[in-house]
């Protein structure tokens, strides 16, 4: 058999992330709704992995929410990314790590349209220069954090704590992977594994002892559509996008939902809660419904961190069925409490709980 | 005088998006909007592909070129490498900077995205933030949504979070300059102006169709009549 032929082949497929000093933005919904996801990626790179990954306080959204609901023009966005690159020069980086799908995808789109249109960067210098007298330089490396761990993922398993076995079973947890449209769908060499073999969650997930599970609907949207959320009228779409892929895993019984992109984790998290109080479906084993984890926080999990430390509390769809599979021990007087150990409130009527 | 199609081309998502469409309706088979919606991406193409202005005119004034979720599945798909999604993108800031988009219930929720979106984008430097979602017009969010309202700043400060503090970290507040950075790059590239003319014709519209309208905010009538209404005909047929 002619192996280079095969690899040769493959080598489409691969995506050459960096291995140091990152400059790391943040995602408006990640740091939003999973703030301590964001904070794990941080902590792990730095004081596991001894990464340098710099943040600047200058940097803002990307307006990509605004982009894909058609209120912000191309040469907006092509600016304030390119600011983005500016603070990235100033502050002595050339590898970006981006902490969402949506600005990821934007970012390799940006990157590409330049390419094929040189004078749409020219102009991209000039209002830049004009509206805030900086100069930019392209990155030699573009990264979603996902790929960082991903690359990282072996050097994570020799740490593991809990491997992703269900120790009442014995058998491998069976995870259901969702990487999000415009991780790849766009721009197939900007991930890893293209568009055809995405392989950024499901390495985890192996690596770290996990199964994949295969299904129809493994790639169908997660049911944002940007303004088909954004506005209420029209959140049908999103809604029933979301009800046709869980009704599509629902008999693969899945243990999990490890996503890539911050938004589609708070869809298929909060969607759930909306499809049980609507029509009383839950698409779990035994009537539970399926909880969705960050890739960060199921790396924490994995490494032996404090569920509540990561934040998994804070999802509607709770996660201790999860917990007792892994055989993690956790302490729900723990859960509900502040920083300082002060018990807050117990929030009523979340789900698996 | 230009043609549509022409001003069309200086879009470079339409000249990106638009090879030569053979009609196989590919699009149509992956897209998450044709499942739900009375929706068929493939006769959007069709339909440019003519260089008509009259088709191109009908298209900017429709329900039809808002019902795309951008989710850009058509693009990995299209075995002759269109993208019905970039097509899609340029036809609705075409039908947003002549006005047409007020024409359509679908065209019209431009003005909820600007003034909760976009504003977001001025007063925050964030898209989104967490005190920015409000439980009111976000009920799909649930008890743990508002539970993390009421206790925002505990619930941060374990997870790491610097929610409106100074430095670095999740939701800190974006330093002012960067703030005047952003809005500067908006009124030179044309960003402020886009918003201005989702104003500017929303007001119009509004006075036609005789509903109150303030300059700013959600909570006027013409807000809220974008922001959730549905004639019920936009379905496709087999899921109305």
């Amino acid at each position: 058999m002619n192996i280079e032929g095969k690899r040769h082949i493959w080598s489409d497929y691969q995506k050459e992330i960096a291995d140091d000093h990152f400059f790391y933005v943040r995602s408006c919904i990640r740091q939003s709704f999973f703030p301590g996801s964001e904070q794990f990626f941080l902590n792990l790179m730095r004081n596991i992995l001894g990464k340098d990954v710099y943040e600047n306080p200058g940097h803002t959204t990307c307006t990509g929410i605004g982009y894909h609901s058609d209120i912000v023009p191309s040469a907006t966005i092509m600016t304030v990314i390119a600011r983005h690159f500016a603070l990235m020069k100033e502050s002595g980086y050339k590898n970006i790590a981006i902490s969402c799908v949506t600005s990821f995808g934007l970012y390799t789109e940006i990157l590409d349209t330049w390419k094929h249109f040189p004078e749409q960067l020219e102009k991209t210098r000039e209002y830049l220069f004009k509206a805030t007298g900086r100069e930019f330089d392209i990155p030699e490396n573009v990264a979603h954090s996902s790929d960082i761990i991903y690359k990282f993922k072996d050097l994570i398993a020799q740490k593991a704590k809990n491997l992703l076995i269900n120790k009442i079973t014995g058998e491998p947890l069976k995870i259901v992977e969702h990487i999000g449209c415009h991780y790849a769908k766009m721009f197939p060499k900007s991930g890893v594994g293209g568009a055809e073999f995405p392989h950024v969650l499901s390495g985890m997930i192996e690596a770290w002892g996990g199964n994949v599970v295969d299904y129809p609907e493994r790639r169908h949207c997660c049911g944002f559509g940007f303004r088909q959320y954004l506005v209420q009228a029209n959140r049908g779409y999103s809604v029933s996008n979301t009800a046709k892929k869980f009704s599509s895993m629902k008999p693969f019984k899945p243990d999990m939902v490890l996503t890539n992109c911050p938004g589609c984790t708070m869809f298929m998290d909060k969607w759930q809660y909306t499809i049980k109080e609507m029509e009383g479906t839950s698409f779990g084993d035994k009537g539970e419904s399926i909880p969705v984890l960050t890739y960060e926080e199921l790396a924490g999990l994995v490494l032996g961190y404090n569920p509540w430390d990561l934040g998994l509390q804070y999802h509607m769809v709770q996660s201790e069925p999860l917990l007792k599979k892994l055989g993690i021990e956790y302490d729900n007087a723990d859960k509900f409490k502040t920083k300082d150990g002060k018990q807050m409130p117990i929030p009523q009527n979340l789900i698996n709980s | 005088m230009k043609n549509l199609f022409d001003i069309l081309m200086e879009d470079i998502r339409f000249e990106e998006g638009l090879k030569a469409c053979m009609n196989c309706g590919v699009c149509t088979a992956i897209c998450p909007a044709a499942e739900f919606y009375d929706y068929d991406p493939r006769k959007i193409v069709y339909a440019v592909q003519s260089r008509e202005d009259e088709e191109i005119i009908k298209l900017l004034k429709s329900e039809t070129i808002w019902y795309c979720g951008e989710c850009m599945s058509c693009k990995t798909r299209c075995p002759r490498g269109n993208t019905p999604g970039f097509i899609i993108m340029a036809l609705r800031t075409l039908s947003q900077k002549l006005g047409y988009f007020t024409e359509s219930e679908k065209g019209r929720q431009q003005l909820a995205i600007k003034r909760t979106v976009g504003e977001n984008i001025f007063k925050y430097g964030y898209c989104a933030a967490t005190y920015a979602v409000n439980p009111k017009m976000h009920p799909e969010q649930g008890p743990i949504w508002e539970y993390i309202l009421e206790n925002t700043d505990d619930v941060f400060e374990r997870l790491g979070g610097q929610i409106n503090g100074i430095g670095t970290g999740p939701l800190r507040k974006i330093p002012q300059d960067a703030l005047d950075e952003l809005k500067k790059i908006f009124d030179v590239t044309g960003g402020t102006a886009f918003f201005e003319t989702i104003e500017d014709y929303s007001k119009k519209k509004a006075s036609e169709m005789g509903i109150q309208f303030d300059d700013k905010g959600t909570d006027n009538d013409y807000f809220v009549e974008v922001f959730t209404a549905n004639n019920g005909t936009h379905t496709s047929h087999e899921n109305k």
